[in-house]
């Protein structure tokens, strides 16, 4: 079958471990107020191409990508779940590594059986939590975060590696309290192995531009390193204060 | 009779280095590899900081004064034509400089008597009205005498700039003279081989032989006066030298004495941090040395390399995009067995980036392996990224041709160091042959007949098909005239220009290669595919000159790991370099070719039309082989794939691509974002606070 496909890119080295080829698919349901891809939102738009051709340009510099692999990011990946599916299986049988970048927003936590063949071919995920309010999160987003955070304790629970990112949004993201209840949240996911936290950047604008739509946060500037570095440490408070309680749970249980 | 072997040589394990010529077998019976990190490193003296803020302080005068601080206009300059210059002789560790003191531009007239004294206009002296006579009157130049001989057809090609920068008024550069066989056998035993090369050359006195007999007599004279040199500044290295300090100032004595007398395109230094290292771990092992007076050797004599300075003129600066000396230093590489051969002086070369800060020059060129050790790898990153400074080439592509002991000159050209030579060819412009193609020979600049009065293109669209087959004969009628053109400069550079100290420090059975290079790859790859693939439309003059071109759709772009434009480009190098192979060349030169125009490119893109691409004229030509500006969408991966088809078989004299990238690009930066989250550990501190 044909992937609806926005671009790819061949030497992606902030998405995942090693030098990696990184497909970004067309087709998003999120309106997160600082996308800086607006261009891969339009689920019709893009090129069609099938897993084969996308592993061929994959195996034809497959000596730059021995520590790396395939990154499947977009737009929305799991958006076109057989097409995904497909394309991971295939990677897998070839031996390469697969990273799942996502939102996490299309996951029915109702027909989790669905998804099994996608998880069984993916080694890591990386999912982007945008807020940990499901409020905040709709108004941010335009969709609850429920579904997101039940696909990130299916992770863990399946096992996968898991990378958490959160960027860093003036007057969105950059409470304590915000990120101290994210830092408490992802504590509790047991596969986790990274945490980035990104700061916001207005990078994506002339895409806007370009396409005709207004920049929702053209009043925002854009988060410094430093301020992102700090959010860091209140989401490790967090994460730290959950394993605290797991721990006291963990002497509880067993007794002093 | 058997000779003792010298004191000097105490220590080193013998070979068949210790009784012939033979500095590789020197360097593989003596070398210690390193794999450790950069730790053991050691920062600047307080003479060596001294002495750089002397360097800096005369750069500013030297910027102020708006190029240039001196110039000698009257002294010529040879090995021995000026008495001992310094900055602080009490500092130096490493001493000399081309004139009798450092910023001061030497007289270098061999090459051409009027580029002498255009440079010298140009920041307002005047050449000495006796040497400019002496060089008109009586001393014929290279410059003159290839003037003499070319053809009304390459002065045409030449003005046009079909063939450009060719080294025909100043000195062709790129010969590197093995400056470690001066540490290691001291001058005195290079000229008695020398002398036996002679006595046992042929007798028949063909002009071959007798070209050959003149310029070794001429490299004995050279070598005298390179000992003469040494004595300039207290220095006897007509023995090996005996030390660490030695070894770098008889080696540096060696290229002094060249760059004094060839003013050449590039004066690269070779393959010399391995060989030296030797030297200083034999001095470190016996205790008469520190690492920090290890490191200041280094760091002293690489400020020299960097205060190497000639007298140019502005054209000269427009085409190399500033004054580039191109001092490259070979660094790394693995032998033919496997070893690597980073030594610990090899990371003493690269950390002078930190104790002097970064300069371009000397242009320090890591060859690269997939087997070089890990730290080294990392500490080279880690110098890219904090530098910008250095320059990777492939060591296991060109050690199959060039074995382990072969250096860089300039930028890309790879030659095995004392036995093999090149001779400079410039570059022809392709994307221009394929506009003369099209124009059948007429100049679309100039507007007059350049090359052979072929049938041009006719209606209004270009076919592919017709346009390969008139493009396929012109690049033949260009390969001709250039290989015609270049063996007009050497001849005439041999004999008015010989390089007569860096021949010496050269087996006398040299294996020359006829460089020849090319201009524009990226261009015609694109024209041809968008004339393939798209649909071009050609835009004519009033005299049916076709000006410009339309491009109807879109078509595949060289850079993006697309093989039906790769391809193309693959073709044309192979197929230009076939029609380069079928001429004679100068002294059985072993034609070979390069794609690498780092800095002229921009130059070239001035003087050549609107291309069948969408470029227009005067927008830069891509450097070297690279894909032009902003059509490679795919990312790093995909272009440098692009790229790396292109055959090295057919581009031996190397093909270069210019790579810049945001740091950002390369990963984020690990104290702040990424790190692998250690939950387990966390979980164990949380335990431990529990406790």
């Amino acid at each position: 079958m044909d992937g609806r496909i926005h671009s790819t890119e061949s030497f992606g080295t902030v998405d995942g471990p090693g030098i990696r080829f990184v497909i970004f698919f067309q087709g998003c349901p999120m309106r997160c107020l600082y996308c800086h891809n607006p261009d891969t939102w339009n689920a019709d738009g893009g090129q069609r191409m099938t897993a084969e051709a996308l592993l061929e340009q994959f195996e034809k510099n497959r000596a730059f990508y021995k520590n790396g692999g395939i990154t499947a990011t977009g737009g929305e990946p799991m958006m076109q779940l057989s097409f995904l599916t497909e394309l991971f299986s295939k990677a897998k049988a070839r031996g390469i590594h697969t990273c799942l970048d996502t939102s996490g927003i299309c996951y029915q936590p109702c027909k989790p059986e669905q998804y099994e063949p996608l998880l069984s071919v993916t080694d890591l995920v990386m999912l982007d939590i945008k807020h940990i309010d499901a409020e905040a999160h709709k108004k941010l987003t335009g969709h609850s975060n429920a579904n997101i955070l039940a696909f990130a304790q299916k992770i863990s629970e399946r096992g996968i590696p898991l990378w958490i990112r959160h960027v860093i949004v003036p007057g969105w993201t950059d409470s304590a309290e915000e990120q101290q209840a994210l830092g408490y949240f992802i504590g509790g996911l047991h596969t986790l192995k990274g945490l980035d936290v990104l700061p916001y950047h207005d990078l994506g604008k002339p895409k806007y531009d370009a396409l005709g739509i207004p920049y929702p946060l053209a009043d925002t500037d854009p988060v410094s390193p430093e301020t992102a570095a700090d959010a860091r440490q209140q989401i490790m408070n967090g994460i730290r204060r959950r394993l605290k309680e797991e721990q006291t749970d963990k002497t509880k249980a067993s007794g002093p | 009779m058997l000779k003792e072997y010298p004191s000097e040589w105490e220590g080193f394990t013998r070979g068949r280095w210790s009784d012939s010529i033979n500095v590789r077998d020197f360097i593989h019976k003596n070398f210690t590899p390193y794999d450790g990190d950069e730790s053991f490193l050691a920062g600047p003296t307080d003479a060596t900081k001294k002495l750089w803020d002397q360097v800096m302080e005369l750069s500013r005068q030297e910027r102020e004064a708006g190029g240039v601080l001196d110039m000698d206009t009257k002294i010529i300059s040879t090995i021995t034509s000026h008495g001992p210059g310094y900055l602080d002789k009490a500092l130096e560790k490493i001493v000399g400089f081309q004139t009798d003191k450092p910023f001061k531009r030497a007289l270098q007239p061999f090459g051409g008597i009027r580029m002498a004294q255009q440079a010298c206009r140009e920041y307002g002296y005047e050449v000495d009205p006796e040497v400019v006579e002496i060089f008109t009157k009586y001393r014929k130049t290279h410059n003159q005498g290839v003037f003499d001989a070319y053809t009304p057809e390459m002065r045409l090609a030449r003005k046009s700039a079909i063939l450009t920068g060719l080294p025909d008024a100043y000195g062709r550069g790129r010969i590197i003279g093995d400056y470690r066989r001066i540490a290691l056998y001291g001058v005195d035993k290079l000229i008695e081989d020398k002398e036996h090369q002679k006595a046992t050359h042929f007798v028949r006195m063909t002009s071959e032989n007798i070209q050959l007999r003149e310029e070794l007599s001429e490299q004995i004279r050279a070598l005298s006066e390179l000992k003469e040199l040494g004595r300039i500044y207290g220095f006897d290295i007509s023995h090996p030298a005996a030390n660490a300090q030695e070894a770098v100032q008889w080696l540096y004595f060696g290229y002094l004495a060249a760059v004094k007398e060839q003013n050449g395109a590039a004066m690269s230094l070779g393959r010399t941090s391995t060989f030296l290292d030797i030297f200083i771990q034999r001095d470190l092992d016996r205790g008469i040395l520190t690492e920090a007076q290890a490191q200041e050797l280094i760091d002293h004599f690489i400020m020299k390399l960097r205060l190497v300075k000639f007298a140019r003129t502005p054209e000269y600066n427009s085409l190399f995009s500033g004054d580039p000396t191109w001092v490259t230093e070979s660094i790394g590489g693995v032998s033919v067995e496997g070893q690597h051969m980073v030594t610990k002086t090899s990371f003493r070369y690269l950390n002078t980036l930190n104790n002097l800060g970064t300069a371009p020059e000397p242009n320090m060129t890591v060859l690269w392996s997939v087997r070089l050790p890990q730290n080294f790898k990392r500490f080279c990153a880690k110098m890219s990224i904090q530098t910008s400074s250095i320059q990777y080439e492939n060591d296991d592509l060109m050690r199959v041709t060039h074995g382990d002991d072969y250096a860089i000159a300039c930028c890309v050209s790879s030659m095995v160091v004392g036995k093999e030579m090149q001779f400079f060819g410039a570059r022809a412009n392709l994307a221009k042959c394929l506009l003369y193609a099209i124009n059948g020979g007429v100049d679309e600049v100039m507007k007059v007949q350049v090359g052979p009065k072929y049938r041009p293109v006719v209606g209004e669209y270009l076919d592919f098909d017709d346009v390969m087959d008139k493009y396929d004969q012109m690049m033949e009628w260009l390969a001709g005239l250039y290989v015609n053109t270049l063996n007009v400069i050497h001849y005439m550079h041999d004999k008015y220009s010989y390089e007569k100290l860096q021949m010496a420090l050269h087996d006398r059975d040299v294996k020359r290669y006829f460089a020849t290079g090319i201009a524009g790859l990226s261009v015609v790859a694109d024209s041809l595919s968008a004339i393939k693939y798209a649909k071009v439309k050609c835009i004519r003059d009033e005299n049916g000159i076709v000006v410009d071109y339309e491009v109807e759709g879109d078509f595949p772009k060289y850079g993006n790991d697309d093989d039906r434009v790769d391809r193309i480009a693959v073709e044309i190098v192979k197929s230009f370099m076939d029609k380069i192979r079928k001429h004679h060349t100068y002294r059985g030169g072993v034609p070979t070719m390069s794609i690498l125009t780092i800095t002229s490119n921009v130059v070239y893109g001035k003087k050549t039309g609107n291309t069948p691409d969408g470029r227009k004229h005067g927008v830069p030509l891509a450097p070297g082989a690279n894909p032009m500006h902003g059509r490679d969408t795919h990312g790093a991966v995909a272009s440098l794939s692009s790229v790396s088809k292109i055959p090295f078989k057919h581009a031996q004299d190397g093909i270069s691509n210019t790579f810049s990238i945001i740091p950002d690009a390369l990963g984020k930066d690990t104290k702040i974002f990424s790190g692998d989250l250690d939950l387990d550990a966390l979980a164990q501190e949380a335990a431990d606070d529990e406790a």
